[in-house]
């Protein structure tokens, strides 16, 4: 048995094993052999993981000894800042929310970094690739146990650098380059939010913001003095931070580009971890949010349409990883439709199925895009389903899953956010509930349809496969982790079962317990089987048009459709034109007003008047005041007479 | 008889106002030298002047340090005078222009 003291130490290593090897892939990598760099990379990855089981019995055992309270571990490596205003320290906090997190994180990473090996093969430098790799997982983890918000803010940021890095990882291709830049742009303006929440915040628990003193401190009242208004605030800019780091309205583009990484990438970073972080950052203080109706209510409404209209960009895309980018947003949007209606524990849930079923459909893609040797565009591709079977059947079995059919892990956590939607009265308005399960449904089955799209153009009908290209199925090394996370995205969702049945909730309820409770949910279980058989038959009805238009008897149809609503169509394909709107209303203001900057202020006020100004008025003087040195001494002395005669009659005149 | 203080400080002023105007006006660096020698006799014969005027003899004793002082200084000036003229034939001072450019 662990106790609570050994796996306290565990989680300086769990942290720490990761940036040990981005180190020495960063720095020796260039020197050590291809297999020697993987194995490295991805060893480092499994033993965290493992560690991070061990520490999680730790957290188990807490909880079972019968303590009162949530169960902590908290491990304080050093005093950080330490002064009477501002007080940190670099701590790492294991609770049952961070606990979930740790394994999802490091077992996805675990199995992605194996795959990886398979899938960088014959990149030319795979050292950087595992270096970057690694520093990702250092950065997540030190988010998802920072113990306190300045902590979980530099996870933040060096899990966008890592983000970036990877983006342009294959940064001799101008477009990849330019997306990295714009993923990381976009990000700042999120986390430019996140930090004057953060610094509001310190200035009203006058210093410390440890997560386990803000609890504390908002249960006994400290919220009280915020008036309603500032806490709205500080929730408001926070969230703003999670809507560029989460991919959310109106932050999202980055994300559909960054799909220019490594698809491996895309599966652990742009799917399963990183973007979650801002549904973690709200389940992690969810006491501030739930002191914040208005808040509550825009998250939820965010999140809802954003899962409405990213699932709509997501029908006409063709290309294999820009469908999943969508739908990724899409499922983020049901996260914090979850949260935003004070379901956390099913935020949470949803978090976790979604992290097995879209890193496998991701890992999924990058299998058929290595096999197809870089093609992603599945207009050229059709009947792969005999080509790569496992690929297949793994990628099926996410597709149910993400659909929404009974047994499969989504359909337990998005029946839930629905549900709890449904049942929501406490809301801004009580009808409000209403309209996000509505448009929480509408996802559902474009969810559904999209999927199921995907799937049949891939893998079913003809084979459209140009001649030349001959699929193969991948090595083990990438058919492992798929169906590692096929079978977690198959049996992941019984793990948070509806009612008395479920393990998750029971888990989480400590952490949630009191936020829950300030939320009214009028539950209902006729209500929530009714609304059960809705979204199945909706995810089913989604799948059977699909079928119809794709591999069934009215294949000419979306050809015609497409013809017929023409302009709707191209607004679709072109994602709506957000990015022109974007374009039009941000970037070109702006950089017309640095053009401004730089032509006149840059160039003429600073450049020409400042710099060159005081140089030349300095140059001009010397020229004329040259004219006096004669080099003759008599002249110099009088000079001095002259002057000592003025001085005279100034002093004694 | 006795000379009043201004007579004293006429003779002062006079030769002090010689040894200006020759410094300031001839070019012979020689000249100058003896120029500077008058300017710091009349500062001599001040000190005196005043010393026996105030009854007390610190005056005096500066004086003397002034003279050897000027000893020195003439020593040290006619030494440059002779290296400027070997080095350009003349002793006149406008031709000591050279740092100038």
């Amino acid at each position: 048995m662990i106790t609570p003291a050994l796996a306290t130490r565990l989680l300086p290593f769990i942290v720490l094993l990761p940036l040990f090897g981005a180190v020495v892939n960063g720095l020796f990598g260039a020197r050590l052999s291809r297999r020697a760099v993987g194995l490295l990379g991805t060893a480092t990855i499994f033993t965290s993981f493992a560690l991070s089981i061990l520490a999680v019995l730790g957290v188990y055992g807490l909880a079972h000894a019968g303590a009162e309270g949530t169960p902590r571990l908290v491990f304080t490596a050093w005093s950080w800042i330490a002064s009477p205003n501002l007080s940190v320290d670099v701590a790492f906090l294991l609770d049952p929310l961070s606990s979930v997190m740790l394994l999802i994180v490091t077992g996805v990473s675990a199995f992605i970094h194996l795959y990886s090996i398979g899938y960088m093969a014959h990149d030319r430098s795979p050292a950087r690739y595992f270096a970057y790799l690694n520093l990702f997982v250092f950065a997540m983890l030190l988010l998802i146990l920072g113990e306190s918000l300045p902590l979980l803010f530099v996870g933040w940021e060096g899990v966008g650098l890592c983000s970036y890095l990877l983006i342009g990882f294959w940064f001799e291709d101008m477009d990849k380059a330019i997306a990295g830049k714009k993923a990381f742009l976009v990000n700042r303006i999120g986390d430019f939010g996140f930090i004057i929440g953060l610094f509001l915040l310190l200035y009203f628990t006058g210093g410390k913001l440890g997560f386990p003193f803000l609890e504390a401190w908002a249960r006994d009242g400290g919220l009280d003095p915020l008036h309603g208004v500032w806490i709205t605030v500080i929730t408001l800019t926070l969230f703003v931070g999670a809507t560029g780091k989460s991919a959310q309205i109106p932050l999202y583009v980055w994300l559909p580009d960054a799909m220019a990484g490594p698809t491996p990438v895309s599966a652990l970073i742009h799917a399963a971890t990183m973007v979650t972080a801002g549904v973690y950052m709200i389940a992690r203080l969810n006491f501030l949010f739930v002191a914040a109706p208005v808040t509550m209510a825009v998250i939820a409404g965010i999140g809802a349409l954003t899962a409405l209209f990213a699932a709509s960009i997501g029908l006409v895309q063709n290309d294999i990883k820009k469908v999943l980018a969508y739908s990724t947003v899409s499922q983020l949007g049901y996260m914090f439709l979850g949260v935003g209606v004070g379901a956390f524990g099913a935020g949470v849930f949803h978090l976790m199925t979604h992290a097995f079923f879209k890193a496998c459909l991701f890992l999924g893609a990058g299998s058929v895009i290595h096999a197809m040797s870089g093609e992603q565009d599945i207009r050229k591709m059709g009947g792969l389903a005999s080509r790569l079977p496992i690929t297949h059947a793994t990628f099926l079995v996410s597709c149910l899953a993400i659909a929404g059919i009974p047994i499969f892990s989504g359909f337990f956590s998005k029946d839930e956010i629905l549900f709890m939607a449904f049942g929501n009265t406490g809301l801004f308005a009580p009808w409000l509930g209403k309209l996000y399960f509505a448009l929480g449904l509408g996802g559902a089955l474009m969810t559904a349809f999209y999927m199921f799209r995907l799937y049949f153009l891939t893998f079913k009908g003809e084979s459209r496969v140009p001649e030349t290209v001959h699929p193969h199925e991948s090595p083990f090394s990438m058919t492992i982790p798929l169906m590692v996370l096929a079978f977690l995205a198959t049996v992941g969702g019984f793990l948070g079962l509806p009612g008395e049945l479920s393990v998750l909730h029971p888990w989480l309820a400590p952490v949630f317990e009191a936020a829950e409770k300030v939320v009214v949910v009028s539950t209902d279980h006729a209500v929530e089987h009714g609304l059960m058989g809705v979204s199945v038959l909706v995810a089913l009805l989604g799948i059977l048009i699909a079928r119809s238009l794709y591999v069934g008897g009215n294949q000419d149809l979306p050809a015609r459709l497409a013809a017929d609503l023409k302009g709707l169509y191209a607004l679709l394909v072109d994602k709506w034109r957000v990015d022109e709107l974007y374009f039009a209303v941000v970037i070109r203001p702006f950089m017309a007003l640095a053009g401004f900057l730089h032509r006149v202020v840059d160039v003429i006020v600073i450049d020409l008047l400042g710099v060159n100004g005081a140089g030349a008025v300095v140059v001009g003087l010397g020229r004329t005041l040259r004219f006096l040195q004669t080099g003759q001494t008599q002249q110099y002395l009088a000079g001095i007479l002259v002057g000592l005669v003025v001085l005279g009659a100034l002093v004694f005149g | 008889m006795i000379v009043p203080i201004e007579a004293w400080l006429a003779v002062v002023l006079a030769l002090f106002a010689i040894g200006l105007v020759g410094v300031a006006t001839r070019r012979n660096l020689l000249i100058q030298l003896m120029s500077i020698e008058l300017m710091l006799n009349a500062a001599n014969l001040a000190l005196v002047t005043f010393s026996r005027w105030h009854g007390d003899a610190e005056g005096q004793v500066v004086a003397f340090l002034v003279m050897a002082v000027a000893a020195g200084e003439a020593a040290v000036g006619l030494a440059l005078v002779i290296a400027f003229f070997r080095h350009r034939r003349s002793v006149l001072v406008d031709e000591a222009a050279q740092m100038k450019h």
